[in-house]
């Protein structure tokens, strides 16, 4: 019982690790283009990124740590001798680190989700045995990191072009955006609510009926472009800062819509990444207190607390710092793009979660910014950056797999 | 810095491009203080303003290898790469122009006849406004480029790039009225001295030239 215990203790150890390194790093992507534009402070923003990250993590990310956690590795044949399963999720924890801090360390855009999913699929399949990987699942989840960035780009590309179309091509570009950016508002936090309360909550108990579950989410995005219309209506031009098209100030109009966004990329990042950190842990816990992980169990909500908590202390320790340099480097995307980006990375992001399926919310992102891009909403953007993506995905599944195994038959032979 | 996202927004041309154009313009607007020191015969006041000219040309250059530089081929943008470069490229001609020119005078200290003087002035001024056009319509770019090259962003964008046209042609004539007005004194005037003075006239209207030459350029881009 007591080797439990600290196999809990180490998993517990390493997952929160590995969430504060994603609350340090990742969460950049999800605020810092509301810090570069100056929607948000640095200080708003380590404050809304702390309430929905860990929101996020704690009501919506269920369903994917459930994945992670016995989706990928089928543990019921490991029944028998169930200190491999804690063996195999704690290598697999370890080798996505190693890979990620070796990738950061070369600059390589590498996605944490992919890592751990390759760690696991390795553990699986050379540490047990082929037959122990649910290939239908992972089969599943990797067309999912293909189809993901390309729905966020579709997305994105549609939403800025109407933009573009109402708005930023008009004569009046100001009173327009005053008129349509509350309807923007409108649909996004309905979007977001509506896909968490509809596939989202049920991990945590919370169950709505369709019905209810569409007119909750209209009160509340109601409610949100409510407030952001009257926010808007004070917004007043700055003749010195101007020129004719007001575009400053229609950029600062958005700005208010971007504070939306950014809640609701904060809660799907939590949502979907916070399994990456827990989600070993999860099965080890699971393994520890029954012996046996059953697909069924809910994820205990200590363990998506831990992970909720890690991210947050990781955001606002070390990634304080992050989000304001990559604030300062990102300024092309100013709030009328990066909102388009956001809702539609947001969007995708939640529906992945909402489905169970573990997807990297960077390249979801990129992939966003890229359909903006597509609509010529983009200055410059370095092709060579998405070639150097796009090898990251054919790398990063091997890399891990290999790290896992090596991890894996080392505790093997040296733990009792 | 291995973030994805500050990786992949590229270093943007835009910004670099409208503060390329106003030290261009400042450059070109020294013109009338050196210009008015040399018909004045103020040598001195007329060297530290042409050092001033050299200085501003200078930094343009520089700036304009820097956006070379972040310029990649992989870089992908709402417009072609090639019309970028070659913008940039016209822009820089304004402020050589303007060296060019206070670097003959200067030189030579080239004595201005007073009959023309008022009319030479006049026309250098003229030219300086078409640079001042031209800094005013690239400085709609990072409009343009939010406006995504449609709408009423490129109305707007036209109807200077017409001015600039209109300018251009106020120049064209104040050229032909100042070398008419110098052929008729030039027989008092030394040969070498009267040739490098229609030489210097004509390089002043390659200013405005150059400056129309943006606005054509700028066109392009509008036409995508």
């Amino acid at each position: 019982m007591d080797a439990e215990i600290v196999y809990i203790v180490l998993a517990a150890l390493f997952g929160g690790f590995m969430a504060w390194g994603i609350g340090a790093n990742d969460v950049a992507n999800a605020m810092a283009t509301s810090v570069g534009s100056k929607a948000l402070t640095i200080r708003q923003a380590i404050v809304v990124a702390s309430i929905f990250e860990f929101l996020g993590a704690v009501l919506a990310g269920g369903a994917v740590t459930s994945t992670i956690r016995t989706g990928i590795v089928d543990s019921e044949l490991l029944a028998d001798s169930p200190e491999l399963l804690i063996y195999g999720m704690l290598a697999s924890l370890l080798a996505a680190a190693i890979w990620l801090l070796l990738s950061s360390r070369k600059g390589w855009p590498v996605s944490t989700t992919h890592s751990i999913v390759g760690a696991l699929v390795g553990f699986g399949a050379v540490g047990i045995g082929i037959h122990a990987v649910h290939w239908n699942q992972v089969g599943t989840i990797v067309l999912s990191w293909i189809v993901s960035p390309i729905l966020a780009g579709f997305i994105a590309y549609l939403i800025y072009s109407s933009v573009l179309w109402l708005i930023l091509r008009q004569e009046d570009p100001l009173e327009k955006a005053k008129r349509y950016v509350p309807v923007y508002m409108f649909l996004a936090a309905f979007t977001i609510t509506l896909v968490t309360i509809l596939k989202g909550l049920s991990h945590v108990g919370l169950k709505f009926g369709t019905g209810e579950s569409y007119m909750l989410a209209i009160a509340i995005a109601l409610g949100i472009a409510i407030v952001g219309a009257i926010v808007i209506r004070r917004i007043k031009p700055d003749p010195k800062l101007e020129k004719k098209q007001h575009f400053y100030t229609v950029e600062r109009v958005f700005g208010v819509l971007m504070v939306v966004t950014a809640c609701g990329m904060a809660f799907a990042h939590g949502s979907n990444d916070v399994a990456n950190a827990i989600g070993p842990l999860a099965a080890v816990v699971g393994v520890a207190q029954s012996g046996v992980v059953s697909a069924r169990s809910a994820v205990p909500v200590w363990v998506l607390v831990l992970g909720g908590a890690g991210i947050v202390i990781g955001l606002a320790t070390f990634g304080r710092h992050v989000i304001f340099t990559v604030g300062q480097k990102i300024t092309q995307l100013t709030p009328s793009r990066g909102f388009a980006a956001e809702i539609a990375a947001a969007s995708t992001i939640v529906i992945a979660s909402g489905t169970g399926l573990p997807i990297s919310t960077t390249h979801t992102l990129v992939g966003a910014v890229l359909g903006v891009g597509a609509a010529r909403g983009i200055e410059a953007i370095d092709l060579r950056v998405v070639s150097r993506i796009i090898i990251s995905w054919i790398i990063t599944i091997p890399a891990g797999a290999f790290l896992a195994i090596v991890i894996f038959f080392i505790l093997k032979t040296t733990l009792p | 810095m291995s973030n994805v996202l500050a990786n992949i927004l590229g270093s943007s041309p835009v910004m670099p491009l409208e503060r390329h154009i106003d030290i261009v313009y400042r450059c070109a607007k020294q013109l009338h203080d050196f210009l008015s020191a040399a018909i004045d015969g103020k040598w001195k006041k007329a060297a530290e303003v042409r050092a001033e000219i050299e200085a501003l040309e200078h930094e343009a250059d520089e700036l304009k290898k820097e956006i070379r530089l972040h310029l990649p081929k992989s870089l992908f943008m709402p417009v072609p790469r090639e019309d970028i470069l070659e913008l940039l490229l016209v822009q820089d001609k304004i402020a050589n122009r303007a060296k060019d020119v206070s670097g003959l005078v200067l030189g030579r200290k080239m004595k201005i006849p007073d009959s023309i003087a008022e009319e030479f002035l006049e026309f250098v001024d003229r030219n300086i406004d078409a640079a001042k056009q031209a800094r005013k319509s690239v400085r709609e770019l990072d409009e343009l480029f939010t406006a995504g090259f449609r709408g009423a962003e490129v109305e707007l964008v036209s109807g200077l790039i017409e001015e600039l046209d209109r300018i251009e042609t106020d120049t064209d004539e104040r050229q032909a009225a100042l070398r008419a007005s110098l052929f008729k004194i030039e027989g008092k005037l030394n040969p070498v001295d009267a040739v490098f003075m229609y030489q210097v006239i004509n390089l002043i209207g390659e200013i405005a030239d150059m400056a129309e030459r943006v606005g054509r350029r700028l066109e392009l881009l509008l036409s995508h």
